[in-house]
């Protein structure tokens, strides 16, 4: 089964965290990156910019207006996700629980089945 | 890889592991070896022809890479003298190598996950990017996992042989389930190329008949390629071209392959004339009383109820209890099916999964509460990770659309 885990972030949270703080993200993230290679259980895993270098396309009678995003104005964005194949939807809920923002509070981290997929698998 | 030369490589790998195995241990080594002899005749024979001993080939080539590894490895020189010493291999027949293999690979440190690869890579003889590629992964991963597999299995010290009897049928238990894995990891194309999936499915029969082929008279062994048979004989049935479901009632049953059903049936009659009554064959007994029905209207439902009930005597699960709510609906209507299915309420197994609703949802519509129907099929489409169901559940929703309750869907 595949799983996207989705990594919630708020700008506001990540700026207001401490330096020892943003060092646990990282180690944390590079101990579940090693862990589910490791198992074979990774698919990939991006990360994407800041919500406000975000462009926003809509195309209005046939012509593209692009202006700045973010297109929804909500506090927090999609800043990544690791896209796993395991066990089952509990593994997956495990392997969320690893993802070191799930331990701050104003990130969220999220699980959801793959449900179509396309595209070379050499992803 | 369903050319001839392909099917015979697939028969020899697991033999040729065995042999490998017998004399020299050391699984992963001898799994690599032997898939790079593989590779190497999968090459070579389609053009330069099958040599006479294909086996003795494979093995002798195998051996040659394993003393090649063994070489390259400067920490065991001593064993280099050892292998490199050991007499050229001459063809030993080794009849129940196979099984033994599957055991090995069915080893329960091992996730069903890691199982199922190593099986079908092992004993099947497919290669890392074949199974990367009906379990949609990439093949990276694939190999990450395989390899991890081969590790488990070198660090719990296992030995190249069956194990006792009292862990042989805990074991065989195991193999059985994963060899149901791969099948239904087949059958259930929830997403990708279908061809690679039959492939699956066919594999999985494959195996089964070579494990029945060694225990003829283990009867749930028996069962489980009944029951494997009789589902897949009703493959052509159940999608229409465009890849939509088609549920069994609206099967078109003259599709079915007939030949499998027949051997099916004459499996599961073998299986159940024996002592032991086991999940398999039950779920086999089913299939057959579907395949003995020329129509849906015509099936013994009072039959599929019964066996039904047995099943969820002797391996209850949700599943089982939800199958048999759709059979006692067809037998005393569908309020009783429904008063079965509200057992399964507080099952956290169960609770809002697509399976519950759709069945849910089914009852419904038959008991005349069309807006009830509407509101489950709908959720039950929600609920699924496959899109061929999803399809199937909205196109039943929106046949109940003017039904649906103010504000509902």
């Amino acid at each position: 089964m595949q799983f996207l885990i989705s990594m919630h972030i708020n700008p506001a949270v990540l700026d207001a965290l401490t330096d020892e703080e943003k060092e646990a993200i990282g180690t944390g993230h590079a101990a579940l990156l090693s862990a589910v290679k490791e198992s074979g259980e990774l698919i990939t895993t991006q990360a994407l910019v800041d919500p406000s270098q975000a462009a926003v396309v809509k195309v209005r009678n046939g012509q593209p207006v692009v202006t700045d995003g973010p297109f929804l104005e909500a506090k927090e964005f999609l800043g990544g996700f690791y896209l796993v194949d395991c066990e089952n939807k509990e593994r997956a809920i495990e392997l969320a629980a690893m993802v070191p923002d799930a331990a701050i509070e104003g990130l969220g981290v999220e699980v959801r089945q793959v449900m179509f997929a396309d595209g070379p698998l050499e992803a | 890889m369903t050319t001839p030369v392909g099917d015979l490589l697939r028969t020899l790998t697991p033999q040729v592991l065995g042999t490998l195995l017998r004399r020299y241990g050391r699984f992963d080594g001898c799994e690599d070896a032997v898939q790079e002899a593989v590779l190497a005749a999968a090459a070579q024979w389609p053009a330069a022809g099958v040599p006479d001993n294909p086996r003795g080939w494979l093995v002798t080539v195998a051996s040659r890479r394993l003393i090649d590894q063994v070489r390259s490895d400067h920490a065991r020189r001593q064993r280099e003298a050892t292998i490199a010493a050991e007499p050229a291999p001459d063809d030993v027949p080794d009849a129940d190598d196979t099984l033994v293999l599957l055991f090995l690979c069915c080893h329960p440190t091992l996730t069903p996950a890691s199982q199922t690869a190593l099986t079908l890579r092992a004993v099947g003889g497919l290669t890392t990017a074949e199974i990367a590629r009906a379990f949609l992964v990439p093949e990276a991963t694939m190999a990450a996992r395989i390899s991890r597999a081969k590790q488990r299995i070198r660090t719990a010290g296992s030995s190249f042989r069956l194990p006792a009897d009292a862990e042989l049928a805990e074991r065989l238990r195991v193999v059985l389930h994963v060899l149901y894995l791969i099948f239904n990891e087949g059958y259930t194309a929830s997403s990708g190329s279908d061809l690679d999936r039959a492939d699956l499915a066919y594999e999985a029969i494959r195996l089964t008949r070579l494990v029945h082929a060694q225990l003829p008279d283990d009867d749930e062994v028996t069962g489980l390629l009944a029951l494997m048979l009789l589902t897949h004989a009703r493959r052509a049935a159940r999608t229409t071209a465009a890849g939509d479901l088609v549920p069994l009632a609206e099967q078109d049953r003259s599709r079915w392959d007939r030949e499998l059903v027949e051997e099916g049936t004459e499996l599961v009659k073998a299986a159940l004339a024996g002592p032991a009554l086991g999940p398999y064959q039950l779920q086999a007994a089913i299939a057959a009383t579907h395949a003995d029905a020329a129509t849906a209207a015509q099936t013994d439902w009072r039959q599929v109820a019964a066996l039904y009930l047995i099943l969820s005597r002797i391996a209850p699960n949700p599943m089982v209890t939800l199958n048999r709510a759709i059979a006692v609906a067809e037998v005393d209507g569908p309020a009783a099916g429904l008063a079965l299915l509200s057992m399964l309420e507080d099952d956290d197994r169960m609770a809002g999964h697509h399976r519950l609703l759709s069945v849910r949802a089914h009852l419904l519509e038959r008991s005349g509460d069309r807006a009830g129907a509407y509101d489950h099929y709908r959720r039950a489409a929600r609920a699924t990770a496959s899109l061929a169901e999803q399809r199937y559940l909205e196109s039943r929703a929106s046949r109940l659309r003017r039904y649906a309750a103010p504000g509902a869907g």
